[in-house]
């Protein structure tokens, strides 16, 4: 009787262990997929503070006239300037796969050499297959200069005249 | 005497290493080059070529997007046989793809793929898709216009994934755009994540071969035997020294393409994906981006990995096309679907436009699920068409269906490649 007993328990106590084993394996597994994970994503963490190197600047308001769309290949973007005088920052990328639009200034329209997608000066399709208007970047005014914040690309479905930034 | 023994040894080990791979005797009928046509093998002799020409390479390369480019002219224009190394690593990439499909259709259409076999079908699914992506990671090394738009271009596809696409996009380029973080990453993958997962898949694969007693051949042939060294040895030595004198052959004579340095702000016109994606991108031309970067490509994926689960009646093991009726109907679903996919294409380009027919309805519907529902319902009356006149068993009209969409991908396949001019219009090449 005693004997079983103290059999018993040691199984017990083995089989507790084994899976205590189990557990700090799972547990470990864990730490180290999301160890990987932090690595592989590493790419697209962005940090805190704005990087100056990302904000562009497009010159004093006055030296851009209405009406007008200015290309920042470097920044990956065109500043458009509405005839009411509204800034709008545009990402190169179509949203349709990415390429890069070019601006036909005859017509005033983007459009994409991939696939031929059309976009308006405000960024909506004008035709598909590009399923949503351009994204856009941040417009501040400082000290009368106009900047882009190109830190970050804002997505949006269409056109609204809050996009618009004025001086 | 003392000669003799140690060329004896020497024969001994050589054997050994051999029989590591090999069992002593195989059937004769599994030798026959037709059967096999020693595609599986000569996937494995370009992949031994790959490895060593990468290896080379990988001295030289280095994969930021200031040196990329430079690295790669360097190797180009500085180094000796630089340029030949990299022709080869371009011509046996690229054949690698060609060769690895063609075995896919080989185990296929000799009934390889079903019963003990099933497994080996799934490894090999497994390996066709890393070959495919370890070609694609290689596309964006050299940091040139074609790489850099064919990855802005595929990567962009990911977008469409619902829900998470947007996130699923980022991750895989380690930001918004494809830069710096993409090209480390593409390197990582393709110069050890994936190598490293073929190797092991590779080795599975052929201890795989090797459990189900050899390659597939008919029941009543399996027994006359013959000996490995050298009825089969010799074969697989003329076979692998053809192929690496007809990529030597190809190297020397057709040099790997560089276009301009990479320009994040100019897109070529046009743009095109490397070319095993062509048929993709010819779908994206008349679907919605969901169904035919996303939905199409799962649906097909899932299809083959299912098929060797089907319950089959009747084995038809080591016969090309199993059956006299599967010839046939091989021939009829190629014809069927050569014709019908240039049809339907050509249509959609100068006749349909359920976009703007149907201009009230999302482009989700009217550009995706109401094409695709046709296309599904035609191809549903072709099967029941099929099936009324030929009245084939389960595996004849697996067969029949199978190489419908085969043939289906190649067209496609070969307009996007040839036929889509600037601006991705209809055009002789
Ligand atoms: C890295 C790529 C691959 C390599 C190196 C490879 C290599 C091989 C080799 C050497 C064989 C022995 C028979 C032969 O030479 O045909 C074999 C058999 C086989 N492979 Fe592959 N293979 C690869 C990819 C694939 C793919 C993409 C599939 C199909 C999805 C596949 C499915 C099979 C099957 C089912 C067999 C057994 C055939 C039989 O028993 O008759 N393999 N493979
Ligand atoms: S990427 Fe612009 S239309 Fe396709």
């Amino acid at each position: 009787m005693k004997i079983q007993k103290q059999h018993k328990e040691k199984l017990n106590r083995r089989s507790f262990l084994k899976r205590a084993w189990a557990w700090l394996g799972v547990i470990a597994g864990i730490e180290l997929a999301a160890v990987a994970f932090n690595f592989l994503s590493v790419g697209k963490r962005k940090s805190k503070h704005l990087n100056p190197a990302l904000i562009k600047s497009a010159g004093i308001i006055e030296s851009i006239p209405p009406g007008s769309v200015i290309p920042f290949k470097s920044g990956h973007f065109y500043l458009v300037r509405m005839d009411d005088g509204g800034f709008l920052a545009l990402s190169l990328a179509c949203t349709h796969l990415g390429c890069a639009i070019s601006f036909d200034g005859s017509k005033k329209e983007f459009i994409c050499p991939c696939h031929s997608s059309v976009f308006d000066m405000t960024g909506n399709v004008l035709k598909p297959p590009a399923p949503r208007a351009l994204d856009t970047y941040r417009v501040f005014i400082e000290g009368g200069e106009v900047k882009i914040d190109t830190s970050k690309k804002i997505r949006r479905r269409g056109f609204s005249i809050a996009d618009l930034v004025y001086a | 005497m003392e000669e003799t023994t140690i060329r004896q040894k020497k024969k001994v080990r050589a054997r050994n290493l051999i029989l590591h791979l090999h069992p002593p005797m195989v059937p004769r009928a599994s030798i026959r080059f037709t059967l096999t046509f020693g595609l599986g093998g000569m996937s494995a002799v370009l992949f031994i070529l790959q490895v060593f020409t990468g290896i080379l390479l990988r001295f030289l390369y280095s994969p930021t997007p200031n040196d990329a480019y430079d690295s790669i002219l360097s190797v180009e224009n500085n180094i000796l046989f630089g340029q030949l190394v990299r022709n080869i690593h371009h011509w046996s990439g690229i054949l690698f793809v060609i060769i690895t499909f063609l075995h896919l259709l080989r185990t296929f259409y000799t009934g390889a793929f079903y019963w003990k076999r099933r497994w080996n079908w799934i490894i090999g699914i497994a390996l066709m898709v890393i070959v495919i992506f370890s070609n694609f990671t290689g596309y964006l090394l050299p940091w040139d216009q074609l790489a850099y738009w064919a990855v802005t271009v595929s990567t962009s596809m990911l977008n469409y994934f619902p829900g998470i696409g947007e996130q699923l996009a980022t991750f895989v380029r380690g930001g918004s755009d494809v830069g710096a973080p993409t090209l480390l990453i593409f390197y990582n993958f393709h110069t050890a994540i994936l190598p490293v997962t073929l190797v092991l898949l590779m080795s599975f694969h052929f201890w795989r071969v090797r459990k189900n007693k050899g390659v597939v051949i008919p029941e009543q042939e399996k027994s006359e035997m013959v000996p490995t060294d050298p009825f089969l040895v010799s074969k697989e030595l003329v076979t692998a020294l053809v192929l690496i004198a007809f990529v030597l052959l190809l190297s020397i004579f057709f040099d790997a393409p560089l276009r301009e340095r990479a320009d994040p702000a100019f897109s070529p016109n046009p743009v095109k994906a490397p070319w095993y994606f062509m048929g993709i991108q010819e779908l994206l031309m008349h679907f919605h981006p969901f169904f035919a970067a996303i939905l199409i490509p799962v649906l097909f994926l899932a299809g083959i990995i299912w098929l060797p689960f089907i319950k089959f009646q009747k084995p038809h093991e080591g016969i090309w096309f199993l059956t006299q009726k599967g010839k046939k109907l091989a021939v009829t679903a190629s014809l069927i679907s050569f014709v019908g996919t240039l049809g339907a294409v050509l249509l959609d380009e100068y006749v349909i436009d359920f976009e703007s027919w149907l201009s009230d309805l999302s482009p989700l519907l009217s550009n995706g699920l109401i094409p695709f529902g046709i296309l599904l319902i035609i191809l549903g009356g072709t099967i029941w068409l099929i099936k009324k006149r030929y009245n084939p068993d389960k595996s004849e009209m697996v067969l029949f269906i199978f190489t419908f969409l085969m043939m289906s991908y190649v067209v496609l396949s070969v307009i996007g490649i040839w036929f889509r001019g600037p601006g991705m219009v209809l055009s002789w090449p």
